[in-house]
């Protein structure tokens, strides 16, 4: 009848909730930062160590870019980590045809965004649910990256594709190699993108209520389309990224990478109900992933206690996301 | 029979169940206000009323869904507080509801005893739970309805006659139907009368909630009308004609919130021919309020839906402007006709968004070069409208879940406004609201058709209304529709709420069939 009743508490959260979307990822990465510094030490905060870190999340953070953006629009994509992947494999491919790096590049990301233009399509016509969608997908394109690489890992011809993640020394100056600029480059256009364009506000307003989307003419089947075809280029761009790490293709590399990505992008204020999240936010959320492996790594702390960390904060950040919820 | 004596139990029997001084309010607004109700077994009472006069609010009452605000209720003699519907349902209060509550995928006898399993150590005993429906579909004569079949490859009619045993099956005194032949062809209405007579035969205590004044005159022994949440009226059905029954359904109380400026229809703007859904033919002129009463459930948010192209166009013509045929709301958008709908929270707003995103977002062009959109020039257009339209907000970001319902209404008709549409189409338009916003409301419909529109060109409004006085106050033109089909437009001089409501609820009754 008339609005819903709303309880005092829940009041006092949702008028919390702004500066709380704000400030909560960072204190989060302030707090795990400061942990480990007082456990490692100072050395933990060399340039070489932060240059370190920005190298082990560049991948990470890269597919993050995309799956904000899906799930600002109420989406998820699970192939991120197949799609990585596939991509790999196809830049080998195309190294060993003695193609320009620039192309092996180019003709994996757009092998990454074909695979995204798929996800949306069926999404969008066959009207099923995007996590199985893109579960199916997840499997369907690692089965294919395997056959594509023939259930191995490809050997290729050494390129400037390999230097693209290469540190540029021993940690004296703070400038990061050309990958960890490509990824500022990419999360400003991203962050751009979502708060300051029509289909940055399409993304929320899907994501927020569909039917109010629709009843307001956006075209919300193409907005869609359009989400899971560029997270999956970003995808596919953290593919390049991947195989600059490794300089093979390797069909069986960033397994439950996926994982890893929505909770960077969870931890960093999203949420899996749509209508939110933030490029910063996400951002914050990998760099805090990666304070955590790198300093349970540099600590000597064993892997399973690393993981263990992790999981714990994944399901933090979850519950504070629906404390943050009306 | 004179309004106000509390529709008090007449006849000798005892009562089956009695409810006295019942009261709820939602928020601000009083549902249902100190109703007082018994019906005794053997008897069928009719509880009518227009939209949102508290019949369903007073009924979820009894059947445990909702806890009174203040009154008692006694069952059999005895005190009754039922907790939910299935406490109720244990006692034996069972309410069949407008959409029916089976589980599709279950098969008839698995949904007739549904959280009444007969079991043995733990495990369902099917073989009781079968012969339990099949006696309880026996029992209402329909033996013709296989226990095994799943629920969703059932008629509707079939489906409500499932629902009518479960009830039986777990043993119901008082059964209450809420519009339960508003899905059902003639036979089927007919036949589920034979189901009710018999049901009273057997000394169940009937309530029937409905519409349909034909229909309840009908099939039931007494009337009990509610308006505003009080008990407007109440005698025997066979005292009461029809056009006492809709006279206490609409009562005498206009409220002079309706400001009215001189109106002159410009040109036509908006033409309909033979347009199904709704069987519509209109035209309508800037300048012009054309106003479409019924019951709710008659298809008048479908056909609106359809104009707009949220629902698919099934035939006729239609002219927008000088844009001809159907379109999408991206392209009605376009063309100048924007749509407020009636399900504020579900549809009209993304809750969670800001005001700003949510008035602005059918039409984000211009807030910003290329496709950008600044939120300091959005912010800036927003804070015009909250001006104008007076929306109490902190700001154009503030979600517009933290607003009142009458100011989120205002952010959802201010997005038409933004959009500078030429044709309003509104459903609802004061759902749920409160007085003051309401008002303000009327206002703006009635200065958007003005002569003296300060906007140039003169709007045009297509509305769906429930609250009659409300319709007749506001619209130049009113037709009514009735179960799916708009009937011809009069001018409103030629309407009063009694002709609206009689056009609404009568004539083609579904079992007109049944007394012979």
């Amino acid at each position: 009848m008339t609005s819903r009743a709303i309880g005092l508490t829940e009041r006092r959260l949702i008028a919390l909730a702004p500066a709380w979307n704000a400030a909560g990822p960072l204190l989060g990465l302030i707090f795990v930062a400061v942990l480990f510094g007082l456990l490692v030490g100072p050395q933990f905060f060399r340039p070489g160590n932060l240059e370190l870190m920005a190298r082990q999340t560049a991948i990470v953070c890269t597919a993050a870019l995309g799956m904000t953006m899906i799930i600002v629009a109420g989406g998820i994509d699970l192939s991120v980590g197949s799609v990585v992947a596939l991509t790999t494999v196809v830049i080998a491919v195309l190294l060993r045809a003695e193609y320009s790096p620039s192309v092996a590049a180019l003709g994996g990301v757009a092998a990454g965004a074909i695979c995204g233009l798929i996800n949306g399509l069926l999404v969008t016509r066959l009207r099923v649910v995007p996590f199985i969608v893109t579960l199916g997908t997840m499997i369907v394109v690692r089965g294919a990256a395997k056959g594509l690489a023939e259930e191995r890992r490809l050997e290729a011809p050494a390129t400037w594709l390999n230097d693209l993640l290469r540190t540029l020394g021993r940690g004296e100056g703070f400038l990061v190699p050309a990958g960890i600029w490509l990824v500022v480059l990419l999360a400003m256009v991203v962050g751009v993108t979502l708060g300051y364009t029509r289909f940055g506000r399409h993304l929320f307003a899907i994501g927020s209520n569909e039917r109010t989307a629709r009843l307001c003419g956006v075209a919300v089947d193409r907005v869609k389309v359009a989400a899971y075809t560029i997270v999956a280029a970003l995808a596919g761009v953290a593919g390049v990224l991947q195989f600059s790490r490794l300089s093979v293709g390797d069909p069986t590399v960033a397994d439950g990478l996926e994982l890893d990505v929505i909770a960077a992008v969870i931890i960093g204020g999203g949420s899996l109900s749509g209508g939110r999240g933030t490029v910063p936010g996400t951002i914050l959320g990998a760099t805090t992933m990666a304070v955590i492996a790198i300093g349970c790594s540099q600590k000597g702390l064993p892997n399973w206690l690393q993981e263990v960390v992790t999981g714990c904060i994944i399901v933090l950040a979850v519950a504070l996301d629906r404390l943050r919820q009306r | 029979m004179t309004p106000g004596d509390g529709g008090a139990h007449a006849a000798s029997a005892r009562p089956r169940f009695e409810m006295r001084g019942i009261r709820k309010a939602f928020g601000a607004t009083v549902a249902v206000d100190g109703v007082d109700l018994s019906v005794a077994g053997g008897e069928v009472c009719a509880l009518v009323g227009q939209n949102g006069a508290g019949k369903s609010t007073l009924m979820a009452v009894l059947s445990g869904a909702l806890r009174p605000d203040a009154g008692s209720m006694t069952l059999d003699g005895a005190p009754y507080r039922p907790q939910s519907p299935l406490d109720a349902r244990r006692v034996g209060v069972a309410m069949i509801y407008q959409e029916l509550s089976l589980a599709p995928h279950l098969s008839v006898a698995e949904n007739i005893v549904l959280g009444a399993e007969p079991s043995r150590f733990g495990v369902v005993d099917w073989q009781r739970a079968r012969q339990t429906a099949t006696n309880a579909l026996a029992e209402l004569g329909h033996t013709d309805i296989p226990v095994d079949a799943a629920v969703e490859t059932l008629s509707v009619a079939e489906q409500q006659l499932v629902e009518v045993a479960r009830a039986l099956a777990i043993g119901s005194r008082v059964l209450v139907l809420d519009e339960p032949t508003s899905a059902l062809t003639r036979d089927d209405a007919r036949r589920l009368f034979d189901l009710i007579r018999r049901l009273r035969k057997q000394g169940h205590a009937i309530v029937y909630i409905s519409h349909f004044i034909e229909e309840v005159k009908d099939i039931a022994d007494r009337i009990v009308v509610l308006r505003d949440g009080r008990v407007a009226g109440s005698g025997a059905a066979a005292d009461l004609s029809a056009q006492q029954i809709v006279g206490m359904m609409v009562g005498r109380n206009v409220d002079d919130l309706f400001p009215r400026s001189a109106r002159q229809p410009g040109e036509p703007i908006l033409e309909v021919d033979a347009f199904g859904p709704g069987s519509a033919s209109l035209t309508l002129h800037r300048g012009e309020v054309f106003g479409i009463a019924g019951l709710v459930g008659a298809g008048r948010t479908t056909l609106l839906r359809a104009l707009f192209g949220l629902e698919d166009v099934q035939s006729g013509r239609v002219r927008l402007g000088v844009y001809e045929g159907p379109g999408t709301p991206a392209s009605r958008w376009r063309q100048g006709m924007g749509m407020l709908s009636e399900d504020r929270g579900g549809e009209g707003l993304a809750l969670g968004l800001g005001v700003g995103d949510n008035l602005t977002l059918s039409r984000l062009e211009g807030l910003g070069p290329g496709v950008m959109v600044l939120p300091a020039r959005q912010d800036h257009a927003v804070r015009k409208w909250i001006e104008r339209l007076a929306i109490r907000t902190s700001g154009p970001r503030q979600p517009v879940v933290e607003l009142s319902g009458g100011n989120q209404q205002k952010v959802a008709l201010a997005r038409l406004l933004h959009h500078d549409v030429d044709v309003f189409v509104l459903d609802e338009p004061t759902r749920g609201i409160d007085v003051a916003s309401k008002a303000q409301i009327y206002a703006l419909i009635n200065e958007v058709v003005g002569v003296h529109s300060d906007s140039g060109k003169r709007k045009a409004v297509l509305m769906v209304g429930s609250y009659l006085p409300e319709l007749l106050a506001l619209c130049d033109r009113i037709a009514v529709m009735r179960r799916g089909v708009l009937g011809p437009a009069r001018p409103v001089s030629e309407w009063d709420e009694h002709q609206l409501m009689v056009s609404a609820t009568m004539a083609d009754p579904p079992a007109s069939g049944a007394d012979a």
